[in-house]
């Protein structure tokens, strides 16, 4: 007969199995999905560029000091080199901007949602999520399809003697910004609304009472409420928006390119894995670093809310 | 007018039982006062089509100044509807509400003196406690110093002083609730608006804060429209309440004349218990009528306002009001149950007229309630019992 205790130890090992066949495949995923992958990368950003791509194994620095460095051709100097780092700010430029233009139109589109009656509220959000089901690239294209030279607005715009000439709208950063504020939209209006549906309207009326107009009741009551939807949309968008790799390419062209594009060329036509590889690490960077401010200002300002 | 006495020391603080009329017992005429709000000819409904329901439904009412008044009746009774239309966070599909002469129902609620106390409080979860309280003053852009000296003030009226940095999560139910007394209070406005605000509280904290709205409506001297479904709250607390029922004011008056003088089956129901009688009714007078009972006996009885001569008229008898003797009563029956309740016993009688009727007896000490199950006995009801109802 085993004794109580050894009934308890053989309890407690297969109680510790089961935690670990049970949290097995989430680690298989991590590993697998995320930090392999990663530890890859970080790999080849210290090693050497193959000839047609791929790698070489042996150690260099180089890919790291390209980001910021260019060597000259003839007598292998380092010098510094803004061209990337021009990409790297106008990824952040276009990427806030992106934030600033989703969150501009997201949060009256949110409210919208969150104030119609429950049973209207599921339709509305079905109708924000369609776009996600067709393919981004395609979406993209009928965004070009409506801003082109040949495209609708101008169409009409010319039809109706409005302009005489085309307005050239693709591949500028007004073309970028109408895909990249399109494409992220419902990143940030879902998690908006989450926020919004949560708030007791009754504090929006108690606003009202107590002598606050629609923009102060705007201003001091609901923007303080839903600001932890404002920061989940905002980060939704953000880093993305900086990833982006198909909306630039398409509706942006060659000129406005964009950090995502920077690193394909590197994969691709500049045969320059390493510096590809160094490129990605430092957006990661980036994007960690301005998550940690983001989030310490708004923790700061915002106190135990939220 | 109440033709007794009412006793005023079962009713919470004082001074606010001056300005109904009654002072020491002794009956003043009441004084007519001047309106704070008139509620003229409201209609409210909502829906379209054919899912319209009517949620007020032609409803007047005056509101005197400097008043305590309730607006009482079960859930869906119309009284929270009236309440958010003086508030104005709905507007009335017809009829005019004026707030001392000017009718208000067209005004967004940021433009009506007029603040209210949510049943939930709906304090600003991500303002302190002096945030709140300062909200309303900062909207109407008052200065910074006076915005703060009256904040203080507040948050003394209200004993909150030592909590005025907390958050609003971070203080009880109770202290949340003189929070967003004072948060309505501290603009200052014409008539405080009272939405259901105990209801969230135990028993013992509800009876606390019932003695702290009356004390705070004393000492402001604002006039509350107080909005509730707990018929002892209402007794305890208002000057005079309005009794309502499905959209509609049944009856307005004193807790006295609505407790005692109910003019339908409903308010009587609904506010104490009762015993509905059926009789037959002669010799109207002077709001003053003979009422002959089933069993023969004739009782005196005042009549309801509006009480329109019929066969079957019901009176109403409060339990406490009747009386349980071993010989012959203006009525006789069985008795069928006797509940003992500590302060006083139930003693449910069945009727020969096989009417259930049922007496309060007060309790003493040393002896039982003299009664026991199956007795027949005589209940006699006194001289000014009864009130014949007009439905």
């Amino acid at each position: 007969m085993a004794s109580a205790e050894e009934v308890a130890k053989e309890a407690e090992r297969r109680d510790i199995r089961d935690r670990w066949l049970l949290s097995a495949p989430a680690l298989i995923i991590i590993f697998l999905a995320a930090t392999g992958p990663l530890l890859i990368v970080v790999i080849y950003s210290f090693l050497t560029p193959g000839p047609y791509g791929d790698v070489v194994w042996k150690f260099s620095t180089d890919g790291w000091l390209s980001v910021l460095m260019q060597r000259d051709i003839f007598d292998d100097t380092l010098a510094f080199a803004d061209a990337h780092l021009s990409i790297f700010w106008r990824s952040v430029k276009l990427s806030f901007l992106t934030t600033i233009f989703t969150l501009l139109f997201g949060f009256p589109t949110a409210y919208f949602i969150a104030t119609r009656p429950a049973r209207q509220r599921n339709i509305w959000l079905f109708l924000i999520t369609i776009p996600f089901w067709t393919n981004l690239l395609i979406r993209t294209f009928a965004i070009q399809e409506v801003i082109r030279n040949e495209g609708i607005v101008n169409t009409v715009l010319i039809k109706l003697g409005i302009i005489s000439q085309p307005i050239q709208m693709m591949f500028t950063d007004f073309a970028l910004m109408v895909g990249m504020t399109y494409v992220y939209l419902p990143l940030m209006v879902l998690p908006l609304y989450a926020s919004m549906e949560k708030i007791d309207f009754r504090l929006v009326e108690a606003g009202y009472d107590l002598y606050a107009n629609r923009f102060q009741v705007l201003r001091r009551v609901i923007i303080p409420l839903v600001k932890p939807g404002i920061i989940a949309g905002s980060i939704l968008v953000f880093i993305p928006a900086l990833g982006a790799y198909v909306t630039p390419r398409v509706l942006g062209g060659t000129k406005n390119m964009m950090l995502g594009n920077l690193i394909e060329l590197q994969f691709g036509q500049g045969r320059n894995w390493p510096l590809g590889s160094a490129l990605s690490i430092s957006l990661m960077a980036i994007v960690m670093v301005a998550l940690l401010l983001y989030v310490r200002s708004v923790g700061r300002r915002g106190g135990a809310h939220g | 007018m109440p033709s007794h006495a009412p006793c005023a020391d079962n009713r919470v603080g004082t001074g606010s039982a001056l300005k109904s009329g009654h002072k020491n017992g002794v009956i003043v005429p009441e004084q007519p006062g001047k309106s704070a709000i008139e509620v003229r000819g409201v209609r409210k409904v909502f829906g379209t089509g054919e899912s319209q329901v009517a949620a007020l439904d032609t409803v007047s009412v005056s509101i005197r100044e400097n008043e305590f008044f309730t607006l009482l009746g079960p859930s869906g009774c119309g009284k929270t509807t009236l309440l958010r239309l003086i508030a104005g966070f709905d507007f009335p599909s017809a009829g005019e509400i004026l707030l001392y002469g000017q009718d208000i129902a067209p005004l967004p609620p940021f433009k009506r003196p007029v603040n209210t106390v949510f049943q939930n409080y709906a304090l600003f979860p991500h303002m302190t406690v002096a945030e709140n309280i300062g909200f309303g003053l900062e909207m109407l852009g008052k200065p910074k110093a006076e915005v703060k000296a009256r904040v203080a003030e507040m948050l003394k009226l209200v004993k909150m002083e030592a909590l005025s940095n907390r958050r609003t999560s971070q203080i009880s139910g109770g202290q949340q609730q003189r929070v967003a007394l004072a948060r309505a209070l501290a603009p200052q406005p014409k008539v405080l608006l009272l939405d259901e605000p105990l209801s969230a509280l135990d028993f013992k904290l509800r009876k606390e804060m019932q003695i702290e709205l009356k004390r705070l409506q004393h000492e402001t001297g604002i006039t509350f429209i107080f909005v509730t479904h707990d018929q002892e709250e209402a007794l305890t607390m208002s000057d005079r309440i309005a009794v309502m029922s499905s959209g509609k004011i049944l009856q307005v008056g004193t807790p006295w004349d609505i407790y005692d003088k109910p003019a339908e089956r409903f308010v009587a129901d609904f506010i104490g218990e009762t015993n509905f009688l059926t009789a037959a009714i002669s010799g109207m007078g002077n709001g003053k009528a003979r009422a002959t009972l089933k069993s023969g006996a004739t009782i005196d009885a005042t009549v309801a306002e509006g009480f329109q001569p019929k066969d079957n008229a019901t009176v109403v008898v409060r339990p406490e009001h009747a009386k349980l003797t071993n010989g012959k009563g203006d009525l006789s029956g069985t008795v069928e149950n006797i509940v003992y309740f500590g302060t006083d016993t139930h003693i449910h009688v069945r009727l020969d007229s096989s009417e259930a009727f049922t007496v309060r007896q007060q309790n003493t000490r040393s002896a039982g309630c003299g009664f026991e199950r199956g007795d027949k006995v005589g209940i006699s009801i006194g001289n000014d019992a009864a009130q014949v109802l007009r439905d």
